[in-house]
This record gives C-alpha cells, structure tokens and sequence, in this order.
C-alpha cells in the first residue's frame, strides 16, 4: 500500500499553525514535519499490523508449517538411514559405481543383526520396498536368519537368497542411504533411476500417477463446464428478476450451499443407488426393465453428477454478482437497432458476463481439483481422483513420502491457480452468500 | 424479466421454454436434498420409496430410524423409557456422543476462529495495512488448498510434536477447525468492514471515548452481524469436517460426520438419512439467521440492497 495520506491530519494543521514560513516545515516542537508525519504513518501501519499478528502467527502455526513439514517429508525418509549405520557407513566411504565386496556384504550382515534386535527390519524393507517391490521379505528374512550366517558373508548372503546379488538392490540402498532424495518426486511422475541413475519412464502396466493426474484434470475440467451450463441460465434469472422474487430463488441455492457436505453425497447416493430412486421411477415409468438398471454409482458418472451438484452454487454466485451489474439498457439500444435476440446476447450481453464466468470457472475448478470425500463415497474404482490416491498411501499403504509427493505436486497446481485466481478476480471479492 | 410486447412468437416459445429449464435446474439443485427428509421416515431398511409409502398409508412411514439414533450404542435399549434410560441415551448412546463431541469441538474452534478473525479484519480494512494482499492470500488459503492436503500436512505436524501426549482432548482437531473456519470469518468481517463509516469511530473519539470504548459501544454494534455470520460460517466449516477427523482424530474423538462416514462407508442404513434430515433442518435455521442477520446489518448501514 503507498498511500501517501497523513495518517493524521492533526499533523498538518500543526504544522502550519507553528507560523513558519521559510524552509523545511517543523512541528510545534521543532522537529521536522516530514519524518513527524513518516513516524505517525509507521505507528498506524504497526497498529494495522500488530491486530493482524495473531492470526497470522495462529495460521502460521496451523496450517503453513504442517504443510511445511509435509514438503520435507516428499523429500525426506530417513528409517533406512537411520537403522542401517554400517552399510550407510560403507556407502559412504565408497563412490557410487564401486562393486559391493566382502566388507560391504560385512557391514550388511552387522545392520541385519543389529534390525533383529531393533525389531526396525519391516520399517527398512518396506522402505526399499518402495523402489524395488517385493524386496520387504528380503529383510524381513535376513534380519531373522543374520544370526546363523558366517564368512564369508557374501557366499553365505546369496545362498540365503540370491537376490541379494542383485546391483538393482543395491543401487536402491545406495540411494536409501541417504535420508533426503527425490525418487518420491520420480514415482508420482511414474518416473524411475534404472541402473545407470538415469531417469526412464516406469514399465507400462505400472503406470498410474499420470494417468490419475490425468483424470483428476479431466474430471474438473468437465465439472467446470456443466456447473457453467447449469449456472447460467439461473443466474442470469436471479440477476433479471426482481429482487423480492429473485431473494426467495436464492434460498434454493444457498440452501445447498449450506447443508453438510455428506448430506448432499448421501443423498445422491440414495438416488443414483441401483435399488434407488431414480431407477425405481425409471422402472416404474417403463423406460427401462428391472434387469436394465443403469449402474449411476461407484463409476465416473456417480463423480460427476454428484460434485456438479455440490460445486453448482461456487459458479451461481459469482455469475450472479456480474450479472446484476450489467445494464440492461445496453441490450434494449442493440435490440432497437436490429439485432435478434441470440445477436444482442452473443455480441452485447454474453461480453459482459465474461468476469463472472472467469470468476466461477476458476473457482469451482480449484474446488474439484482437490476434492476427495464425494469420489471417495461414489466414486468407485474408476470415479476417484488424486486426493483419494493420496488418503490411499497416508492411511492403507503407509507410504507417507509418496503421499507427500503426490500433494506437494497438487499443492502447487492449486496455488499456480489461486494466484491467477488473485490476478484475474481478487480474493477480496470472495463473497459467500 | 418481463417478455417485451415486440417480441416474436418464436421468442415467446424460446423464453417459456427456458423458464422450463430453470425450474429444472432448480429443482435439480434443490430435489436431492429434500428427498432424504420423506425417506427418512421409511418404516423398512429401503433407501427408495415403498408402495405403502407412495400410497400415503401411514404404516409406510415410521420413527424407527430416529429412535435408532438414540438406541444405537446403548448398554440396554430394551429397558422401560424412564429416567434412567435417557441417562443411558446421554452417557452410552454413539450418535448422542458424537453430538457432545462436534459440538465441543465447533464451539472452541468457532470462538478461536471469530476472536482472531474479527481482530485480523479489523486491521486488515485499514488502508495503512502493510502486505495487504499478501497476508490476505495466506489467511484465505485454508480455504483453497485441498482438504486432503491440509490434513495429510497436519497427520505429519501433529505427529511431529506429539500433540496427543500434551493431555489436552480435541485440541489437534479445535485447532485445525479453526483454521479451516478463519477465511469465512475474514470474508464476511471484511464485507461488512467495507461499508463501515470511520468517521464515526472519530465522531466517538471527539465525544471523549477512549479506542475501547469506541470500539465496544461504536464500531462492535456495527459490525456484529458481520461477525456472527462470520462465526455461523466458522461453526459449519467445524461441524461438517470430516477429512481432518479421520487423519489426527483419536479413535475415540467420533464426531457426527465422521460416525456418518462410518455409516455410509460400511453398512448404509436409513438411520443415516435421520441424522441428514436433522442437518438439513439445521441448515435452514442456519440460513435463515444468516439472511435475517444481512438485512439487519444492510438496515444498520443504511445500505438499501442493491
């Protein structure tokens, strides 16, 4: 803000009332009328600043440094680092590239030991398991038998297993060594380090980031339309009616707007249910036979009908707001001189309403991009979004780097998008109701 | 908007034909929420209307799912309904727990939510407010960033310092609410901040009033409406978050979206549809405090509405 208004006017009439006429103004008591002024406007700015504090350190607290703590952990897993010092140590001392021999294969049986005794041996495998998948028993085994095992350990490891042998393990120790790395990043590109540490594409039936990343996209983008669709016809009679009949209407979109977000999903899954009330009227109606039940949940449709409804009032509200401002005489003046209706509202009105459709379209495509708790209940298999893969590694597959990675990425998709959305609309016209 | 008298007949058919699409679009936003309120009172474990209850036969239509809320999770449901049976509703029933627990936890994190909020806008309409825009970009985005993010981020934090151990109950899940609730307070404080006339706040300070007294008997009237639709918003943003319960919830932190999650996820009954009629009614009382309270603050400002 460089307003350059004195924060007080008192200052200025001070200032003249000191009767001085030549050189720099002072105040009553002699100092200078500008850094007077400059100290006035820093005390008002600081009292300004110092209301906003609390919640600026409350939200800094809440909400930024969880979401710190979840960009390191993309990028930070320490359980091999931290249970495996032996081979760390070896890795360590010996340049990537160097063949694993006796001494590291030694170092590899002490930590084997040393998880049987820490009980840490599922925390590493599933750790290694990550990059190299079916690896987890490997430790799980070794750690149970490294005691019985004698030198020369490397003979004695292979026997055990002979994919201990395998340089693939080995290069992925190597990068586990470390406690920091960027594979996470990699898996959720459905990217990978072959053997040589370049980077390559993940075979093709494993493949499931992108296309999730995909999906999700394709998903909004198609929700964002038919919410636009929908929104605009009824927004443009809000905005047109008159303001006691359009005031009652907008209960019908508020009320929505306000009801509990798991209300809403259940409903539609009382209605779109096989046995539910919208094939029953189907069937009743004789449109389709009792074996023709249209399957509306647990696919993409069930998704899509769902959150469309739930995001519809985020695109009437803004539309609205520009609608209302738009003069009507402007289409009656295109009107008068001969143009159709379809012309007047393609060439005259629809201009207008572009800031709103921009506003909406934004707002509701930031919305579904993240949502997770509609796919989750009707989405399905083929019906979820990223979110839901994400609350897949925090909560069943516990690989909380991953899950950090894939929401560090959305993460900063959706603030691309809300700083845009700042840009184009301002987050000080944010109005809700 | 009345059809102007030059107008063709085919736009005469055109413009019926898109007030018929409306009352579609309408009902298509309004029918999915009301039609759980009939199917709630099914007297069978059917999500879909019966035959008795299409023919209005009263034996179609029950309180079995509402009695359920209460029953479900009872030591002895059976036993005569006196005193002592509704003590046991209030101690042992799930839904009546989850309740106490949503409410509690809406309560705290609604008066953390509205304390600094209010506060916050307050400086933040003040035109000498420093990174303006900055800082309000950061107090709106719990707003914006997914749900899914914010708790995943938090599952992490919480962890991390070891928020469970501090023996302080609900203070991980209050504190989240919180913050999910603090953009709808700065929205609607700010709405209301921005037709404020500050010459009053020196009209007081002329008459003699010291800044507190300013604010408590001149400026907080004013903008009460503001604030108490900010905090409904606040307390609806808390009642109605499931995410965040589920990822640093304790098992025994059960809130009434989450018990619902439960119910939907593992064995839909209608009892569900009970407690979404019971929100649904609530979120009309909601809506209509909201408006009533806008009309005032509009009558208050001397705004005539737009």
């Amino acid at each position: 803000m460089t307003k350059e208004l004195p924060a007080d006017p008192h200052v200025a009439v001070v200032a003249t009332a000191g009767g001085v006429e030549d050189g720099p103004l002072t105040m009553a008591d002699g100092t200078s009328l500008k850094s007077a002024m400059a100290r006035a406007q820093f005390r008002a700015r600081l009292r300004a600043f110092l209301l906003v504090l609390p919640l600026l350190a409350f939200v800094v607290i809440t909400f930024i440094m969880p979401i710190g703590e979840l960009l390191k952990r993309s990028v930070y897993s320490p359980n091999f680092h931290d249970n495996m010092p032996n081979l760390v140590a070896w890795f360590a001392k010996h340049p990537p590239g160097t063949e694993p021999d006796e001494s590291a294969y030694a170092a590899l049986v002490a930590d084997l030991r040393l998880l049987k005794k820490t009980k840490k041996a599922g925390l590493v495998g599933t750790r290694v398991n990550y990059e190299l998948p079916g690896s987890r028993s490997l430790f799980t085994k070794g750690a149970r038998k490294a005691k019985k095992l004698e030198p020369p350990y490397r003979e004695a490891l292979l026997k055990l297993d002979p994919k201990w042998g395998d340089p693939a393990l080995w290069q992925v120790m190597r990068a586990a060594a470390s406690p920091y790395t960027m594979n996470f990043y990699l898996a959720a590109l459905d990217l990978k380090r072959d053997p040589s540490g370049k980077i390559v594409p993940v075979e093709e039936n494993r493949r499931i980031y992108k296309m999730l990343f995909a999906r999700t996209l394709a998903l909004s983008l198609l929700i964002t339309f038919l919410t636009l669709i929908l929104a605009y016809p009824i927004a443009h009679l809000l905005a047109t009616l008159p303001l006691s009949k359009s005031n009652l209407l907008m209960i019908l979109v508020l009320l929505p707007f306000w009801t509990s977000l798991l209300v809403r999903t259940t409903s539609w899954m009382v209605l779109l249910q096989s046995q539910g009330v919208i094939n029953d009227a189907l069937v009743a109606l004789g449109i389709i036979g009792d074996d023709g039940r249209i399957q509306m949940m647990y696919n993409k449709t069930g998704t899509v009908i769902a959150m469309t409804h739930i995001l519809l009032p985020f695109m009437v509200l803004p539309l609205y707001s520009v609608m209302r401002t738009i003069n009507p005489s402007y289409v009656r003046a295109a009107r008068n001189l001969g143009a159709t209706s379809w012309t007047a509202f393609r060439r005259i009105y629809f201009p207008q309403t572009v800031p709103g459709i921009g506003a909406g379209a934004l707002l509701v495509f930031i919305l579904a991009v993240g949502y997770y708790i509609t796919p989750a209940l009707v989405g399905g298999s083929d019906g979820t979004l990223i979110s839901n893969l994400i609350a897949f590694h925090i909560q069943k597959s516990l690989n909380w780097s991953l899950a950090a990675a894939l929401a560090a990425l959305l993460l900063t998709g959706i603030l691309i998008l809300y700083w845009l959305y700042d840009k184009l609309v301002g987050i000080d016209n944010l109005k809700l109701g | 908007m009345a059809l102007p008298n030059y107008a063709s007949p085919l736009e005469r058919i055109w413009h019926y034909t898109y007030l018929v699409i409306c009352a579609l679009i309408f009902l298509f936003l309004i029918a999915p929420i009301l039609v759980v309120i009939p199917l709630s009172f099914n007297a069978e474990p059917y999500f879909t209307f019966t035959p008795k209850m299409l023919a209005l036969d009263p034996e179609g239509y029950s309180l079995r799912w509402y009695d359920k809320l209460l029953t479900f999770g009872m030591i002895d449901p059976d036993a005569p309904r006196d005193l002592a049976w509704w003590a046991d509703v209030w101690e042992n029933s799930k839904w009546v727990n989850a309740a106490k627990n949503s409410f509690i936890i809406g309560i705290f994190a609604t008066i953390l939510a509205t304390g600094f909020g209010t506060l916050a806008a307050l400086g933040l309409s003040r035109p000498e407010m420093p990174f303006r825009r900055a800082i309000m970009a950061i107090l709106i985005s719990p707003m914006i960033v997914p749900i899914i993010i914010t708790a995943t981020g938090l599952f992490f934090f919480y962890s991390k310092i070891q928020i469970s151990h501090w023996g302080i109950p609900y203070l991980g899940i209050i504190l989240a609410h919180a913050t999910l609730g603090i953009p709808f307070v700065i929205i609607t404080v700010t709405a209301t901040l921005v037709g404020f006339d500050h010459s009053l706040n020196r009209a007081a300070a002329n008459l003699g009033a010291d800044p507190r007294t300013t604010f408590f008997r001149v400026t907080m009237p004013l903008i009460l409406p503001g604030v108490i639709s900010g905090a409904l918003f606040a307390f609806v943003t808390s009642f109605d978050e499931v995410v965040v319960v589920l990822f640093v919830g304790a098992l025994d932190e059960q809130t009434i979206p989450r018990q619902m999650w439960n119910g939907i996820r593992e064995q839909i009954s209608p009892a569900i549809l009970a407690v979404a009629t019971i929100l649904v009614i609530v979120s009309i009382a909601l809506l209509t405090t909201v408006e009533l309270l806008r009309r005032r603050s509009e009558r208050l400002r001397g705004v005539s509405p737009r």
